[in-house]
């Protein structure tokens, strides 16, 4: 057995099997025993460079203290500082290549499970009915944030902490964005969780009207010269879905991610009571290996469909949160990798009887630094399935863009901001997340969010 | 909440209302839709424009009910309020820009109407009539009693025919025998047509036009989740491209839009949407589970 304080304390999480048939959460997170043996660990380091790690720059090594001590309010409190979502980012940050990933701990045993304290403390706080502390002086001054996703709620929260007077206007009918129609339930409860972190957000005095799609119901210029915002932030997340281009693609029974991820996060139609119809599928390939791959492919299977990851490169080069491809493959997801569609085949009324496939072998690395997946001649087979996923990643949404006067765009059409302060071309237009860097994580929209905040800060405050 | 102001059946099966959405009826133009949902559990529903009012802040909807979400609209009474109502979505119909008035006052613009999809036409008709722009439309239905909003279409366009398939109002046939008389014996030219109906008509309306070679543009419905380009559940094939009818359209060049496909495609919920509004209509009875019919299957 490995010596004291090597191994993290193991998480509780719901039985693989059990799990694939439900929607509930499948982490079931630490306990206050748990949480705070686990914070022992902790070595405390003045040079920490798990802060380094975090987009937002929480203050680890602090709140862990706390947590050590069972001052789990003190623990929110340093949190809070930095995020406003902290129940969201201990749910789906990918702490592996962040926090954790520099954690001195991991050098020579597990890392600090900083993600699951986090959590652990964001969820004390609410069952505790602790929330973050309300503004004490406001300024008046409106500023409008165009989507209500992570790096949307970010900014918001940020600049009524900073006094100002904030409406976010959400295209859906929820508020949320990829929170709410993305990720799916049994990763990051909708009511308990994030509906919970939108109150938060509310609390702080932000005002949310949904049903409001920017550059179609009202423009930003609008915004700025008729409605009386002073300053507009863009977070309007990542967009069209994209498809592969290859035969049969239209046909009955072939998704987007998006499409079906949507149907049943937003939607719901995983629950009786809702009128969503959604195809459940017998036999589902999802093409691609992201978190979104993931996330399908898990939907499905709870669904009751048997599910093939397909992806054209190796296990190693696998986009997705390492967590989310082990809890994947222990759910009975089954993995062809190396393999690459070709065509969607149809039956006579349209629907998918199946999809083409072609063996890959990895060659030369390419511009991403990934060995480039080959094809190999006449590998050709046949994969037995009724249903077909894309997640292969989204590009950006014109709806914004193509509306309004003097917002430069990059060559794939996302929206051109400053890293540090979310600038953009237009005066007083901000932008950050998807929008901004294309389809990327949680976090990094809000340390976006959050950056924008600052820039919008000191634009106003000189003004 | 979006109140229903007005509540009312424009025939036996085709149900009309205005409601409060301000923020709609400020931009919106004829050719774009909205996205309607009833309440907390409902599907959101994408529906033409029909009619708007600027000043009052109303936009005016007309549906017919196909499945459970739609008959729970027909339920909804005046003072009743959609829980969610966005838009304006799509794209405006191209013969409705003021940048383009110039030109589209010098064509001939026909209209084919064809059951409940003769509503999206009348704000068409009604915005080139403000504008000084003259129009014919052809309106077809089943059958007498499903002819709608007659009057309306009477004092903003030239010349009405009115086609019922049973010959029991008007002439007699399909509208694309309209289309055939009015240029091969009647006399008529037409440089722009504009079709709006079931898929299956406007396939067969631009069968006929394009032996004419007469330019037109049809107005998709096709399965929709979030209605901004998001789901890609939309997409049709236009030519040898594949679009969003929720960003690119919902109007496209009828004579380059693949209807099999798209025909097809609709179906794609059938079965299941119909098991959902029989479960809707009779309760939780008889929808699978008996082990016979296959329905839990």
């Amino acid at each position: 057995m490995a010596a004291k304080g090597m191994v993290k304390v193991p998480v509780r999480e719901q039985e693989p099997k059990v799990r694939a048939t439900n929607f509930k959460e499948v982490c079931l997170g630490y306990n206050q025993e748990e949480a705070m043996e686990e914070a022992s660990r902790c070595l405390h380091c003045k040079n920490a460079k798990c802060i380094e790690g975090c987009p937002v720059n929480i203050n680890i090594p602090d709140f862990i203290a706390e947590v050590k001590e069972g001052n789990f309010e003190e623990a929110y409190k340093v949190i809070s500082k930095s995020s406003a979502l902290p129940a969201i980012c201990g749910r789906v940050c990918p702490q592996e290549s962040q926090c954790e990933g520099k954690c001195v701990r991991g050098v020579k045993g597990d890392s600090i499970s900083i993600g699951k304290l986090e959590r652990f403390v964001a969820d004390w706080a609410r069952e505790n009915g602790i929330k973050p502390p309300a503004p004490e002086t406001k300024n008046g001054r409106k500023v409008a944030v165009i989507g209500s996703g992570p790096s949307g709620l970010t900014c918001a929260g940020d600049l009524a902490k900073l006094g100002y007077d904030v409406t976010i206007f959400e295209a859906l009918h929820e508020p949320g964005g990829v929170l709410v129609y993305g990720i799916p339930e049994f990763r990051l409860p909708k009511l308990d969780v994030v509906a919970k972190e939108v109150e938060n957000v509310k609390s702080l005095g932000v005002k949310i009207e949904t049903n409001v799609i920017i550059g179609k119901s009202v423009t930003i210029d609008e915004l700025l010269d008729e409605e009386g915002f002073e300053a507009v932030f863009i977070g309007s997340g990542a967009g069209l879905p994209m498809f592969m281009g290859i035969p049969g693609e239209t046909a009955k029974g072939v998704f987007s991610a998006n499409e079906y991820l949507t149907r049943n996060n937003l939607m719901k139609a995983f629950r009786e009571d809702y009128d969503t119809p959604i195809v459940k599928g017998k036999k589902v390939a999802v093409v691609g290996g992201g978190n979104v791959a993931m996330d399908a492919a898990r939907t499905a299977l709870r669904l009751g469909a048997e599910v093939h990851i397909v992806y054209r490169r190796s296990e190693a080069e696998l986009p997705a949160r390492a967590e989310e491809v082990h809890h994947a493959k222990e759910e009975g997801i089954i993995f062809d990798l190396l393999t690459n569609p070709t065509e969607i085949l149809v039956d006579e009324n349209d629907a998918v009887c199946g999809m083409r496939c072609i063996r890959m072998e990895l060659g030369e690395p390419d511009a991403s630094g990934r060995r480039r997946p080959v094809a190999i001649p006449g590998s050709e087979f046949d994969l037995d399935v009724d249903t077909v996923i894309m997640s292969l990643g989204t590009s950006p949404n014109p709806l914004i863009s193509s509306t309004t006067i003097g917002l430069d765009v990059n060559r794939r059409k996302c929206i051109i901001a400053d890293e540090e302060t979310g600038k953009t071309s237009k005066e007083a237009v901000f932008a950050g997340g998807d929008a901004v860097t294309g389809a990327a994580t949680v976090i990094l929209a809000m340390g976006a969010g959050k950056a924008a905040a600052k820039g919008i800060h000191e634009f106003l405050s000189a003004k | 909440m979006y109140k229903i102001l007005k509540a009312g059946k424009l025939a036996n099966n085709i149900y009309e209302m205005v409601v409060d959405a301000p923020r709609v009826a400020r931009r919106c133009l004829p050719g774009q839709f909205i996205i309607a949902k009833a309440d907390e559990t409902g599907e959101r529903i994408p529906l033409t424009i029909c009619d708007f009012d600027r000043e009052a802040g109303t936009i005016t909807i007309v549906f017919m009910p196909i499945g459970v979400s739609t008959e729970k609209f027909a339920e909804l009474q005046t003072g009743d309020s959609f829980c969610d109502f966005v838009g304006p979505l799509g794209q405006p119909s191209e013969l409705c820009l003021e940048s383009e008035l110039e030109e589209t006052k010098k064509k001939k613009i026909l209209f084919v109407a064809g059951g409940v999809g003769t509503a999206p036409v009348y704000p068409q008709a009604k915005w080139l009539h403000e504008h000084g722009v003259g129009c014919d439309v052809i309106i077809g239905a089943k059958t007498k009693d499903l002819v709608i909003m007659e009057d309306k279409f009477k004092s903003v366009c030239d010349n009405l025919y009115i086609t019922t398939d049973d010959g029991s109002y008007g002439r007699s046939g399909m509208v694309t025998k309209v289309i055939e008389d009015l240029i091969e014996h009647e006399g008529k030219t037409y440089d722009h047509c504009v079709s709006i109906g079931p898929m299956i008509m406007m396939k067969f309306c631009c069968l006929t036009t394009k032996k004419y070679n007469l330019k037109t543009i049809v107005s998709m419905n096709p399965i929709m989740v979030d209605g901004t380009g998001m789901c890609g559940a939309c997409r049709i094939l236009v030519g040898d491209e594949v679009k969003f009818a929720c960003v690119d359209g919902p109007e496209f060049d009828g004579h380059l839009v693949d209807f099999d496909a798209a025909m097809k495609r609709q179906t794609l919920y059938k079965t299941e949407e119909g098991r959902a509004l029989l479960a809707y209509r009779e309760g939780k009875t008889h929808h699978g589970g008996c082990g016979n019919c296959g329905g839990d299957k």
